[in-house]
């Protein structure tokens, strides 16, 4: 990335942390500053009114369900472009804002071959070289990337139908309606793994914190890096604290029994 | 409009010999013949098309040719392309009434996502439907002929509606009735075929013209507006495509991708929802271990007990 570009990051990252404010309690690490928070929620801002707007324009089926919402047919269709058109803004200041976390290593080709084991759960504890971002996270953001690029060219085409030759817009209209799907598909993923699937994920979206155990759970590499402490020996002494504290718990448990049975 | 076939004799009493008439249907598609040998470039069509439709005049433009404007436009549905074509030697002077062909498989009716802002009726007449329309413009690219036109103040698409209100009340298209030379006729399909056979016959045979021919192209199904042409080997002299075709984005791309997309949103949801349900959260590790002695006997205790 140019020096330009992350100048630009920067001094926007700066300005925004003067106005808002991220609270660190104990226990806890910085994920997310402000800066990206509010260009995280403006990209999905848009993005559902997009997806909203074009799943109308995209299926007889949603059309009359969909379209009363944005006012009508005509009123979703001048609607559209221009949701898309903000939505592919505020994505170019998410991918300066990540450009750097997001470079693909050979963590992340390992982390993909062992994607099995991440889906099924198996794998309680990420592999230690996972970073800020792990290979899906990565996959995610870097097909985003191509598909909105992609949306941004052939909607630009699709928008001005009357002057865009006729080939382009029906090549366009199969491009503009991949991408669509492919960001779709990885829409249900993301939101499932922000919310559902990791508890404890969606607030560094909202707060900008988590617990340090969820940080050398999932991504161990982050955590030595912030915190310069081991993650699986963290993991092992919280381990060992928790175990220690059952025993206290289940050996007063006779106790209480008893005095339940008095 | 009661239908005029409730009336048709079925039976007659005491009738020696079959019923006169019985089964017979009146065909219901209607055509244009368009004759372009006998076509004088009078634009008598375009003026009478204007006036049925109400459309201001439009500026024309000037291109050292009769050509008074390049294209149809939204408020000017019928426009005589006249092209001056050199072939072995010799010009031509072609002219062609353009607008639109009303295709038996209309581009613009499967390109269109808007419910209802295209429909073709039964009589293969294919009509817009501007207060459905939203503006999208796909009609655009589906047409084969360039004939939609996006109007940019109102968003709406509008083309020729062969006259529709007119033909309903039986009547022949404003164009048709305003022809001075008889190129124009209008009537059922299968008589303009027979009309526009013979008529090229004649060319072939009487004027010389070897290769003259009726345009009815089968790659669309046909059309509702059939031309006699000339040289039917060569229809792209006219500004005619050979083998009009419908983009197969709007036809099996459409047809596969629109429920399948749907189908891959409904498994995806569905997916990620039992997913939850069959393998569990991942929670930040350690999780507090489990009890040893657990309430899980105290509970299934409680519930056989009987008070």
């Amino acid at each position: 990335m140019s020096t330009t570009a992350k100048r630009l990051d920067d001094k926007a990252r700066g300005g925004f942390a003067r106005f808002g404010t991220t609270r660190i309690r104990h226990g806890e690490l910085l994920r997310h500053p402000v800066y990206t928070r509010v260009l995280h929620w403006s990209v999905a801002i848009f993005f559902i009114l997009s997806l909203l707007t074009g799943f109308a324009i995209y299926s007889p089926w949603l059309f009359h369900w969909i379209a009363p919402l944005f006012g009508g047919g005509p009123r979703t269709r001048a609607l559209h472009p221009w949701f898309g058109l903000l939505f592919t803004l505020f994505f170019f200041f998410q991918s300066l804002n990540w450009w750097a976390p997001m470079a693909w290593t050979a963590a992340d080709r390992r982390w993909m071959k062992g994607m099995r084991q991440y889906v099924t759960n198996q794998q309680r504890l990420e592999s230690e070289d996972v970073g800020f971002f792990n290979g899906g996270q990565k996959l995610y953001f870097w097909a985003i990337v191509v598909s909105a690029i992609l949306f941004l060219i052939t909607g630009l085409f699709l928008w001005f139908t009357d002057l865009t030759p006729r080939w382009l817009v029906a090549v366009s209209y199969v491009v503009h309606d991949l991408a669509s799907l492919v960001m779709l598909g990885g829409f249900i993923i993301h939101i499932y793994e922000g919310t559902a699937h990791q508890p404890g994920t969606f607030r560094s979206m909202i707060d900008g914190t988590v617990r340090e155990s969820w940080a050398w759970t999932h991504h161990p590499g982050w955590f030595r890096a912030v915190t310069g402490r081991d993650p699986r020996e963290a993991y092992e002494r919280e381990e060992r604290r928790l175990n220690e504290r059952a025993d206290v718990v289940e050996r007063s448990q006779p106790d209480l029994d008893a005095r339940d049975k008095l | 409009m009661a239908n005029p076939r409730t009336f048709q004799i079925q039976e007659i009493s005491a009738h020696p010999g079959p019923v006169p008439g019985q089964g017979t249907r009146r065909e219901e598609a209607v055509c244009k013949y368009i004759d372009v040998s006998t076509c004088i470039g009078c634009k008598a069509c375009e003026v009478a098309c204007v006036e049925w439709n109400d459309h201001p005049f439009r500026e024309t433009t000037f291109n050292d040719t009769y050509q008074t404007m390049p294209t149809t436009e939204w408020n000017y549905y019928n426009l005589i392309k006249f092209v001056e074509d050199e072939h072995d030697g010799n010009l031509m002077w072609l002219m062609r009434k353009d607008q639109c062909m009303h295709c038996a498989d209309p581009g613009c009716l499967r390109a269109c996502p808007a419910d209802g802002a295209i429909i073709k009726y039964e009589n293969g007449i294919v009509d817009f439907q501007q207060e459905n329309c939203i503006g999208c413009g796909y009609c655009i690219s589906g047409c084969p002929y360039d004939i939609p036109k996006f109007h940019p103040k109102t968003n709406k698409v509008y083309k020729c509606t062969l006259c529709s209100d007119r033909v309903g009340q039986g009547l022949e298209p404003a164009c048709i009735k305003a022809c001075p030379t008889g190129c124009l006729k209008f009537g059922t399909k299968s008589d303009m075929v027979q009309i526009a056979g013979l008529r090229a016959q004649q060319l072939r045979e009487v004027s010389g013209f070897a290769n003259a021919g009726v345009y009815d192209p089968p790659s669309i199904g046909g059309t509702h507006v059939i031309y006699v042409l000339h040289d039917i080997q060569q229809p792209e002299r006219y500004g005619l495509p050979a083998n009009p075709t419908i983009p197969p984005s709007y036809t099996y791309w459409k047809w596969i991708a629109k429920p399948a997309g749907l189908l891959m949103a409904v498994l995806g949801i569905g997916a990620v929802f039992f997913h939850r349900v069959m393998y569990g959260p991942k929670l930040p590790q350690p999780e507090p271990p489990e009890l040893r002695t657990g309430p899980t006997e105290e509970i299934e205790a409680g519930r056989k007990e009987t008070p």
